[in-house]
């Protein structure tokens, strides 16, 4: 995605050549794109995960697959979207556009940027590797409950705590270095209320990194021990307790979703504005917001285990601190429509990802409120309800927040614009087919259908059927999306440096494609100019 | 200044992270104090409780409660384990025993720790136990059996609403715990 061809190590054979410029790259932009392109491999696997699931759900009955396998196709697709397709794509959006946002040459710790990366790679391997193991890969939910994660879990359970150990060693660096980046390269005259949005939220979500992500390696590592080394951490016999291990789960595991969605309101904050011509409106309170949404996420994380007979103090504590969260979410929403009102609307397809996502993200913040709910959240708990609403607010909202992301600067990273009329009818198919998957789903966890089962009861099948067709519908438009994406770099019109009419930002102000290496001097930020 | 800065904003950072891998652990002790100090969870103390506490309670005279007992074995327990009484009516501030039978099936000497819990669990702190034997671990012979007391009294100031409480006991088997439940999974 970069123009420039390195003239470095010319006396090398090409593709040594080739091999070493990736793997030795201390770049930003080339290590952007290396977890983009990393992401997007992810996130094919795991949607033929979801493929494989929806065609089993097609139908009531046993078709295709083994129950037990069943499980296993399941886990992996969770533990690969939100690892390796959801937050690899805002890793990769941060490397790209935070130093040209804030006017750096790169980020703050290049070599550990590239390690950050290349762990990846070798961690899913890792992880992928399990379902060609013998006994089976991990079975049991991206959640990975004990003592089901323990004491039954197959012995494959250590390759995917090893997995997700580096996972999260990856994380956390890239989370340091992003916050390093920030605080220490800004242009002179970029006061921190000047920042772009995108910036901002990825500032907060690297703090969520930093202090949830080894609470999560706390707790494999609790499992390993519990596992292999005689400890009784997740064991009532030895005096410990399974319920432990989602309270300390789900203390990592709220603040994670948040991880999953913020960079996302950042990218919807850039592209709103830019086709609506107008600045974006409430610029302090967008970031308070932010802020709010992140000191929440970690007192809320008992509303996972509403029915493990938490007291009620706790229980109602924490329905209203979730309610609570409604709140800045809220705001947020409101000044993206503010922004829009009396703007000079455009709809390319940017504008139309970022438009559905504020509102389909708004449809699945609705159904967090109603499992917020005590009293309601104990019908809706473990049905297909929780999987209508976290598919709503991770599909339409991170993932068309990252390919709203892509369309957006995607003319900036190659110098090409992408094809306007695929890319519309990309977005119209991918709406109706995430809603015609996803929709049902709230009816049939409301009637009573369990999460995490292969088969089901007969009065399911209609909207079971609904939702295999959105899926399949769905997983077609992913192949398009890859081939626009693809068309776009090998060649389209030329673009523009300014690319959007209405945008501002210094990534704005280089070249399109940018060069490898921008800003090697600070540029000057107008004064007085206050956001 | 900026590279002094960035290695000790770099340094913080990794300190904080390494900071909360520790409150993770730190969870595990937090999370007993905190079911400790407020009686949530149903565990009752690992102690006996003073004699002196019940000349100290005042007896109601018209307050009955009623106590279940449960008892069940852990799985890969060969024990038989069972109340001899289901339940009784009792007055909080007096003194009460009650017995619990139990019975090793297995051919070699197997030793066991029973773990109580109460329900409800705002219940658990008022349940004071002078003697039970939850306190140790009890060894019995191949095909032995025995009886087993636990003395107890409910505090004056259990709450108005509660009326009725379960006592039950899960007997566990001890030894190399961990592995004997996932070696015994996987056979």
């Amino acid at each position: 995605m970069v123009a420039h061809a390195e003239t470095v190590h010319k006396q090398r054979h090409p593709m040594l050549a080739f091999a070493a410029r990736w793997l030795f790259t201390t770049n930003h932009k080339e290590i952007g794109s290396l977890y983009l392109w990393l992401r997007f491999v992810l996130f094919f696997i795991a949607g033929a995960m979801a493929m494989f699931i929806r065609l089993e759900l097609f139908e009531p009955g046993i078709q295709f697959v083994d129950p037990l396998y069943y499980n296993q196709v399941l886990t992996l697709h969770g533990l690969v979207m939100v690892f390796g397709a959801v937050m690899p794509a805002f890793v990769g959006l941060a490397n790209w556009l935070i130093p040209m946002m804030i006017g750096a040459p790169d980020m703050a710790l290049p070599r550990m940027n590239n390690f950050s990366f290349w762990i990846l790679p070798f961690a899913f391997a890792m992880l992928l590797s399990s379902l060609f193991m013998e006994s089976g890969a991990p079975n049991f939910g991206w959640t990975f409950y004990a003592p089901l994660s323990t004491t039954y879990g197959p012995p494959s359970t250590d390759f995917f705590i090893l997995g997700v150990h580096m996972m999260g060693i990856s994380s956390i660096m890239g989370a340091i270095n992003i916050i390093v980046t920030i605080v220490n390269l800004r242009a002179p005259g970029m006061t921190y209320m000047k920042m772009p949005l995108f910036v901002w939220t990825w500032f907060i979500t690297a703090f969520l990194l930093i202090m949830v992500m080894p609470v999560l390696a706390g707790v494999v590592t609790m499992m390993l021990t519990d596992r292999h080394f005689g400890t009784s951490f997740f064991q009532a016999a030895g005096g410990g307790d399974p319920v432990m291990f989602q309270h300390i789960f789900w203390f990592f595991g709220h603040p994670e979703v948040y991880i999953m969605i913020l960079p996302g309101f950042g990218i919807a904050s850039q592209i709103i504005p830019t086709f609506a011509r107008k600045k974006l409106f409430g610029y302090h309170s967008m970031v308070y917001a932010t802020a709010s949404i992140a000191f929440l996420s970690f007192i809320v994380w008992g509303h996972h285990m509403f029915t493990t007979g938490m007291p009620l103090i706790a229980e109602l504590f924490v329905m209203y601190a979730t309610m609570l969260i409604a709140v800045p979410t809220g705001v947020k929403v409101f000044n993206w429509v503010a922004t829009m009102w009396r703007g000079s609307l455009t709809f390319e397809t940017p504008m139309l990802f970022a438009i559905g996502f504020v509102m389909m993200f708004t449809i699945g913040g609705f159904s967090g409120l109603m499992l917020a709910l005590v009293p309601a959240d104990f019908q809706y708990h473990d049905t297909y309800f929780v999987v209508a609403h976290f598919h709503y607010v991770l599909y339409p909202g991170a993932i068309f927040g990252t390919m709203a992301a892509v369309y957006y600067w995607l003319p900036k990273w190659c110098g090409h614009m992408y094809d306007e009329r695929l890319g519309k009818i990309h977005f119209w198919t991918a709406t109706i087919a995430v809603n015609l998957t996803f929709f049902p789903m709230h009816f049939t966890g409301l009637a009573g259908m369990p999460r995490r089962i292969p088969d089901y009861s007969l009065q399911f099948a209609d909207f079971n059927m609904v939702s295999s067709i959105g899926a399949g519908l769905l997983g077609l438009t992913q192949l398009l999306f890859l081939y626009i994406v693809v068309k776009t770099i090998r060649g389209g019109v030329k673009a523009t440096d300014q690319v959007w009419e209405g945008a501002e930002g210094l990534e704005w102000s280089l070249p399109s494609p940018a060069p490898l290496h921008t800003f090697a001097t600070p540029p000057v930020i107008a004064q007085g100019n206050d956001q | 200044m900026n590279q002094r800065n960035r290695k000790k904003h770099t340094f913080l950072l990794f300190v904080l992270a390494i900071a909360m891998f520790g409150f993770a652990f730190a969870l595990v002790p937090l999370y007993n104090v905190f079911c400790e100090i407020t009686g949530l969870n149903g565990k009752t103390s690992a102690q006996a409780a003073l004699l002196d506490e019940i000349e100290a309670s005042v007896v109601p005279l018209d307050r009955e409660v009623t106590i279940e007992f449960l008892a069940r074995v852990a799985r890969g327990m060969p024990w038989e384990f069972r109340p001899a009484e289901g339940r009784l009516v009792v007055r909080p501030g007096e003194m009460n025993t009650t017995t619990f039978y139990v019975r090793n099936r297995a051919r070699d000497t197997v030793t066991g720790q029973a773990v109580p819990s109460v329900s409800p669990g705002q219940a658990a702190r008022y349940l004071k136990k002078i003697e039970c034997f939850c306190f140790e671990q009890q060894e019995l012979s191949a095909g032995g059996e025995m009886e087993m007391g636990v003395s107890f009294f409910i505090d004056a100031d259990l709450p108005a609403a509660i009326n009725e409480l379960t006592l039950s006991y899960t007997m566990f088997l001890v030894g190399d715990i961990a592995h004997e439940q996932i070696a015994s999974h996987h056979e």
